[in-house]
C-alpha cells in the first residue's frame, strides 16, 4: 500500500519535470457577493502568474451563504483557498476539520483581510419611508430585509452593527438586544445569504429598505440603475473584514501550494487592490482606498475585536444555539 | 388466454368506447368544475411556462443563444446527459430485475424490497443527498479512507451520479410491477414448456409484453433525472463549469442577475419536459394499440 504513492509522486516529479508550463487548477470556495469581483481578479492573477512563471492557471469558483460554504469544505469540498465573508467561518473550519493551522489569521497581512466592507442601506427610489439611521428600522410600518445569521456571514455583520449602534445610543446590552429584537419584528422574510436576500428585495420587490453589505449594494445599483435604487449611509456601522485563507492539507495533497499562496497575496498587491476597489469594496492600501474614498467615503465603524470581543466570543454569545439571536427571533 | 383477459382487465374504460355519462349533475355543476380545472391549469402550469420563455427571448434570439455559448452553461448541459446516461441505464436494469423478481416469484422478505424500492419517494431529496455527504464525506465513514486513496465521491461527479441514481432508482421498478402482476407468469410458463431457456423466455415472452410499459418508465426515470435539483445540490459543492447541472446552473445565473442566461437554460429544461410529455402521450397511444390488436 506504501508503494503505491511513492511510485505515483515519482511519476508525477518525473512528468512536472519534462513539461516546461504547467496549467494549474485552483478551487475558490467563497461567499455571495464576491462573484463578479473574482472573475475579475481570476484573470488579473492568471495574467500576472504567467509572466511570472510560465504556467497556466484556472481557478475555479464556488460561491454560497458563507456558513454553508464552511460547511462544504469541512465534508471535503477541495478548496485550496477560502475567501469567506468572516472569521468565525474559518475559525469552524479549523475547528471541525482541522484542515488549516489555528493561527491562519497571522499569516497574511491585515488580519488575513486584504479588502474590508461595512453596512449600509439600500432604499428604493426616493427613499419613500424616510431612513436615514437605524433608529428608523424599527419604526412600526417599516419591512426590512436582512439574510438569516445562522447561515449567512452578511446577516451577522448587519445583526452586530445594528447592536453596536443601539448600545452606543441607548447604553448597555439589555437595550441593545431589546433594540434588535424590535428590529427583527420588521423582518418579513430571512434569507440564507446575502444574495437571496437581494433577490428578495429587487426581484421579488419585498421591503422598504434592504439592510446589505455595501459592495453588493453598488452592485444593485449597477445592475439596476442608480435611478432606482439609493444607498442611505447610516451615522454609524461597522468594519467588515473578510479574511483569505489556504487549506493547508488541500495544497499539501495536490501540490498548489506555491500558487495559492501567491494567490491569496497578490490580493493585496495594487492590481489586486484595485481590482477591489472597482467592485466597491474598501481596499486596504492608502493610495488606491483615496482613489475610491469619493464612492466609499470613510465613516464611523465600530470593529468586531474591540466592540465585541472578536468572532469567537461574538459568534457564541449571539449566534450559537441559544445565543441572543435565538432568544430574541424565538420569541418574535 | 389468460394474458389476454388480464389486458382486457387492465385496459382503462376509456379505451373500449365513448364512456357512459357517470353523473347526473346539473349542466351549470359540470361547466363550474370544468372552468375550474382549466383556470387552475392556465395559472400553475401554462402561465408559469409562458413566462419561462417571455423571459428567456425578452432580449431577443441573439441573448438567447448566447447563453449557450457560455461554456460554464455548456458544462452543465454536458454534466446533465452524462449523470441521466449512467443513472438511467443503470435503474433501467435495475428496475426490470426487480420488476421481474417481485412479479413472478414468491419469497419472503418480498414486500420489505417493495418497501425499499419506494424508499426514494418517500424520503426529501435533500436527506438523499446528506446520506451521501454523511457516508462520503471527509467527516464521513469512509471520509479518510477516500482521501487517502485518492477517490473522490462527494463535490465531484460520482456524487452526483450516485445522487441522480437514487431520487430516480424507482420510476422503472414501479412502472413495472403492476404490469407484470397483472400479465401473471403463464405465458412464462407455457414457454418453458415448450423448451424454451431462461434467457429466450426473457427476451421473447417477457420483454415483447412490457416494452411500452418500460418505455414509459425510462421516459419518467430521464425526465426527473435531469431535473432532479435538491439531491444534487447537496452533493455539488457548486464548482462552476465543473459539478453544477443543468437547475443548478440556472439557480447560479438567476442569482448573478443574469435572468436571460437563467431562463434560457431553464427554457431548455423545459422544452426537455414538453419533449418528455409528447413522447409519452405516443407510448400510451402506441400501448393503448397494442392492446385493441
Amino acid at each position: 500500500m506504501k508503494v503505491k504513492p511513492l511510485l505515483l509522486g515519482v511519476l508525477a516529479l518525473a512528468a512536472s519535470a519534462g513539461a516546461s508550463a504547467k496549467t494549474v487548477e485552483l478551487l475558490n470556495v467563497s461567499y455571495d457577493p464576491t462573484r463578479e469581483l473574482y472573475v475579475e481578479y481570476n484573470r488579473a492573477f492568471a495574467r500576472y502568474w504567467k509572466a511570472k512563471t510560465g504556467d497556466d492557471v484556472t481557478v475555479k469558483q464556488s460561491h454560497g451563504g458563507s456558513g454553508k460554504q464552511a460547511r462544504g469544505v469541512i465534508d471535503g469540498l477541495p478548496a485550496d483557498v477560502v475567501t469567506l465573508a468572516l472569521a468565525a467561518d474559518i475559525d469552524a473550519i479549523c475547528e471541525h476539520s482541522q484542515q488549516l493551522p489555528k493561527q491562519w489569521q497571522q499569516l497574511l497581512p491585515n488580519n488575513s483581510a486584504p479588502y474590508t466592507s461595512t453596512i449600509v442601506f439600500l432604499v428604493r427610489q426616493g427613499n419613500p419611508k424616510g431612513i436615514r439611521d437605524w433608529d428608523d428600522l424599527v419604526k412600526p410600518g417599516v419591512s426590512v430585509i436582512t439574510p438569516n445569521p445562522k447561515t449567512s456571514g452578511g446577516a451577522r455583520w448587519n445583526y452586530l452593527a445594528a447592536w453596536a449602534y443601539a448600545r452606543r445610543k441607548l447604553g448597555g446590552d439589555a437595550a441593545a438586544q431589546e433594540f434588535v429584537a424590535k428590529l427583527l419584528k420588521n423582518v418579513p422574510v430571512l434569507d440564507s445569504g446575502a444574495r437571496g436576500s437581494t433577490t428578495t428585495f429587487v426581484q421579488r420587490e419585498i421591503g422598504d429598505v434592504a439592510i446589505s453589505w455595501e459592495n453588493e449594494a453598488f452592485l444593485v445599483q449597477k445592475e439596476f440603475g442608480a435611478d432606482k435604487y439609493e444607498i442611505v449611509v447610516p451615522s454609524l456601522s461597522i468594519l467588515a473584514e473578510p479574511p483569505v485563507a489556504v487549506v493547508d492539507r488541500v495544497v499539501r495533497k495536490k501540490g498548489t501550494a506555491e500558487v495559492a499562496q501567491a494567490y491569496l497575496q497578490y490580493l493585496y498587491s495594487e492590481e489586486g487592490q484595485d481590482i477591489a476597489g472597482r467592485h466597491f469594496y474598501r481596499p486596504r492600501n492608502p493610495t488606491i482606498a483615496a482613489k475610491y474614498a469619493k464612492k466609499l467615503p470613510p465613516l464611523e465603524l465600530v470593529t468586531i475585536d474591540a466592540e465585541f470581543g472578536g468572532w469567537a466570543k461574538a459568534q457564541k454569545t449571539h449566534f450559537a444555539d441559544g445565543g441572543t439571536f435565538d432568544q430574541v427571533y424565538l420569541n418574535k | 388466454m389468460a394474458a389476454v383477459f388480464a389486458r382486457a382487465l387492465a385496459t382503462s374504460p376509456h379505451a373500449a368506447g365513448p364512456a357512459p355519462r357517470a353523473t347526473q349533475d346539473p349542466a351549470w355543476v359540470r361547466w363550474t368544475l370544468t372552468a375550474v380545472a382549466l383556470l387552475f391549469l392556465l395559472f400553475f402550469l401554462v402561465l408559469p411556462l409562458a413566462a419561462v420563455f417571455t423571459e428567456a427571448l425578452r432580449r431577443g434570439l441573439g441573448a438567447y443563444f448566447a447563453a449557450f455559448r457560455d461554456p460554464a452553461a455548456l458544462a452543465s448541459i454536458k454534466l446533465t446527459l452524462i449523470a441521466a446516461g449512467i443513472a438511467v441505464p443503470a435503474n433501467l436494469v435495475f428496475g426490470v430485475a426487480a420488476a421481474w423478481l417481485i412479479a413472478k416469484f414468491k419469497f419472503r422478505g418480498k414486500s420489505v424490497l417493495t418497501t425499499l424500492i419506494d424508499l426514494p419517494f418517500a424520503v426529501s431529496p435533500v436527506i438523499s443527498g446528506l446520506i451521501y455527504v454523511l457516508v462520503f464525506g471527509l467527516q464521513g465513514w469512509w471520509g479518510e479512507w477516500l482521501l487517502a486513496h485518492n477517490l473522490t465521491v462527494i463535490f465531484a461527479v460520482p456524487g452526483i451520479v450516485l445522487a441522480t441514481m437514487f431520487v430516480t432508482f424507482p420510476f422503472v421498478a414501479r412502472e413495472l410491477i403492476p404490469l407484470m402482476q397483472a400479465q401473471g407468469a403463464d405465458e412464462e410458463y407455457a414457454a418453458i414448456t415448450l423448451g424454451a431457456n431462461g434467457w429466450q423466455t426473457f427476451w421473447r415472452v417477457t420483454l415483447p409484453n412490457i416494452k411500452w410499459g418500460l418505455l414509459y418508465g425510462v421516459i419518467l426515470c430521464n425526465a426527473r433525472a435531469m431535473g432532479e435539483f435538491g439531491a444534487v445540490s447537496v452533493v455539488s459543492g457548486h464548482i462552476r463549469g465543473e459539478t453544477n447541472t443543468m437547475p443548478l446552473h440556472v439557480e447560479i445565473l438567476y442569482n448573478e442577475y443574469n435572468f436571460v442566461a437563467a431562463f434560457a437554460v431553464a427554457s431548455l429544461l423545459a422544452l426537455l419536459a414538453i419533449v418528455t410529455l409528447v413522447l409519452k402521450a405516443l407510448v400510451e397511444w402506441r400501448h393503448a394499440q397494442s392492446r385493441t390488436l
